[in-house]
């Protein structure tokens, strides 16, 4: 029986899809031990705590929460000190954080901070004796590692959407606790933060992504994305670099080794030849969809479905079918 | 202005990869090596930075087995001024390992800036520069687009998945390097002429405790199954079937 740790990352006031699933990891990790305790912590401004009870249902035991006015955005400094004191006052076997933007900041300083060591973007994990074996696509994603940690805690962050969050619901016990710093102290401060566009969902987050490429040939035509995305209903827009290179659309839309890494249940590609660097980025989608002009066009070798030909005459149908098939017809 | 920038020796990804015998290295033969991407871009910053103050220095330290050579004297030939090899057979997995090495380097050097890519393109992982920064004591802003230095501050960008975020920090820092504020420049030859003579020291890698280790290596399973449903628009009735009904995505 072994206690472990899932660090809850919330926007804004409200927890993230990826804090689900560090929890989901975390209790996973304490039934594999025969059944420990989950805990998870959980920053913010004052009213965060409303939050903890949301936890309890992917299967947090107990939640720490810290409220407090200076915690309305992401301080590392403050967020690093308290997540690593709150992992030196209870004996944790594992800790999980998300690979997510702000948890790739938070993960390595927490570790730093308690002298251990850090598997990053996890994909998969078991705990095996005094390890943990954790799976990580490296090499921009072209070879799957499974590393192996020891020590303890032993800290891991898990790539955004790999492990599906897992209702397991309970009331968690909610502890009120304080910031192990003075958010007035730290040297780094968040000074603005500037919402994108986004009114669709996050990459991070969508169960489905639809992403352009520069076979879209120009802005306007990501229309068409967009409607393919709506018809989903669950989707989020994406696209290479060569498109937010040419400004068609935001820099944050740009998925592959110098973007984001997702990891959807469903990732469609309109008009993407496929280059390694793009791949490096969607590779671990569940299921790949590809539509493309060019029968060789390197997608077709990692899609699960491909469909060859012009853009602009397959996606308006693709659009009214899923619509269709989402409205049960 | 005096600036370090931690530099990795990492394989060119273009190229295929094979798996060695142990199933847990990379199969050395027919592998080829560049400066990770993004240490390529903080590079660029640091050379930009010093040539707008119009004084200072570039060191680009690199940790690793002799080959990391022939990586830091093309920073020299991109403009550094000298470079640090932190001589290492084999460079740990562990990032925390690698971390103590160059703090071990880096401590009491009278920096004011250290950059680091944010990530290495073969560990994909991300953690030495925030890390090194712990080990230092030094303030660290990770994975910044954007950077803009003032006296004795800095204010750096950073995206934040669909928000921005603008950070304030004091000089000296950490600063790890995203895509996004300058594309490296390629070395002229007059710049390949000039490093061949500029100060390259080799001293040995204080590594830190290993507690990461490879286990194993294996290529991602070909996504078998991969299949073209047809051409044209007709084709989209039946991938919306299969959507439905094999892959349950609908
Ligand atoms: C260091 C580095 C980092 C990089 N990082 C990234 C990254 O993070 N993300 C990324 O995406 N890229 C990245 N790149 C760029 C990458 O190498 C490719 O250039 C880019 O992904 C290509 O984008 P694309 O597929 O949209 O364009 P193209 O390669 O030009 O492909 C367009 C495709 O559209 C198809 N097409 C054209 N018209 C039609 C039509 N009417 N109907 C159907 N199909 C059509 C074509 O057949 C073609 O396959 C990086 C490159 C480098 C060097
Ligand atoms: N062996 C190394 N030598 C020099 N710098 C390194 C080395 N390994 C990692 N770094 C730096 O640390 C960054 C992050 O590496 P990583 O944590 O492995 O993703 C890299 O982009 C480099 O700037």
């Amino acid at each position: 029986m072994a206690t472990t740790f899932a660090f809850a990352e919330s926007r804004d006031g409200n927890l993230r899809k990826v804090a689900f699933e560090a929890v989901t990891a975390a209790r996973g990790a304490a039934d594999a031990t025969g059944g420990g305790e989950a805990h998870a912590l959980l920053l913010g401004a004052p009213g965060i705590a409303a939050r903890a009870e949301e936890l309890g249902r992917y299967g947090a035991d107990v939640v720490f929460v810290v409220e407090h006015e200076g915690l309305a955005r992401y301080n590392p400094e403050v967020f690093a000190a308290t997540a690593a004191g709150r992992l030196r006052a209870g004996d944790y076997r594992a800790a999980f954080f998300p690979a997510s933007a702000q948890g790739r900041d938070l993960a390595p300083r927490t570790a730093a901070a308690l002298g251990v060591s850090l598997a990053s973007d996890v994909t998969d994990f078991e705990l095996q004796g005094d390890a943990v074996l954790a799976r990580h696509p490296g090499y921009t994603g072209k070879v799957i590692l499974t590393l192996r940690l020891a020590g303890s805690p032993a800290l891991v962050s898990l790539r955004p959407g790999a492990i599906t969050p897992a209702e397991q619901p309970r009331t968690p016990r909610v502890e009120q606790a304080k910031p192990a710093i003075d958010p007035a102290s730290a040297r780094v401060s968040v000074t603005e933060t500037t919402q994108g566009t986004g009114a669709r969902l996050d990459l991070g987050e969508a169960p489905v992504i639809v992403s352009g490429g520069r076979g879209l040939r120009a802005a306007e035509n990501f229309k068409l994305v967009e409607e393919l995305a709506d018809a989903f209903g669950n989707a989020a827009v994406g696209a290479t670099r060569a498109v937010t290179d040419d400004g068609w659309r935001p820099a944050t839309d740009q998925i592959g080794q110098t973007g984001r890494n997702v990891s959807p249940d469903l990732y469609v590609a309109l008009g993407i030849s496929g280059a390694i660097q793009h791949l490096a980025g969607m590779r671990t989608s569940k299921t790949i969809v590809a539509i493309n002009k060019d029968k060789d066009a390197p997608i077709f070798k990692i899609a699960d479905y491909g469909i060859v030909g012009d853009l602009f005459e397959i996606v308006p149908r693709l659009t009214e079918e899923v619509r269709k098939a989402r409205s049960g017809h | 202005m005096k600036i370090a920038v931690c530099l990795k020796r990492v394989p060119e990804m273009e190229l295929r990869f094979s798996i060695a015998g142990d199933r847990k290295s990379l199969d050395p033969g027919g592998l080829k090596y560049e400066i990770s991407d993004f240490d390529g871009y903080a590079l660029e910053v640091a050379l930009q930075l010093v040539e707008k103050a119009g004084s200072g220095e570039v060191v680009a330290i690199s940790l690793g087995p002799d080959g990391v050579q022939e990586t830091l004297r093309k920073a020299l030939a991109m403009g550094a001024t000298r470079a640090v090899q932190l001589k290492a057979d084999e460079v740990p997995f562990d990032g925390s390992a690698v971390a103590a090495a160059l703090a071990a380097e880096l401590k009491d050097a009278g920096y004011d800036l250290i950059l680091f890519g944010r990530m290495a393109t073969d560990t994909g992982s991300g953690t030495v520069g925030a890390m090194t920064a712990h080990l230092l004591d030094l303030p660290a802003v990770t994975a910044i687009s954007h950077l803009e230095l003032g006296e004795g501050r800095g204010t750096a960008g950073r995206d934040l998945e669909g928000a921005f975020e603008t950070v304030s920090f004091p000089l000296p820092a950490v600063l790890t390097i995203d895509e996004g504020i300058a594309r490296p420049r390629l070395a002229t030859l007059k710049g390949i002429m000039a490093a061949k003579k500029k100060p390259l020291d080799v001293r040995p890698a204080e590594l830190g405790e290993v507690r990461l280790t490879v286990e194993s290596m294996a290529l991602p399973p070909e996504r078998s199954g991969g299949r073209i449903v047809g051409e044209g628009a007709d084709a989209v009735p039946e991938l919306v079937r299969l959507l439905r009904t094999e892959a349950k995505v609908l």
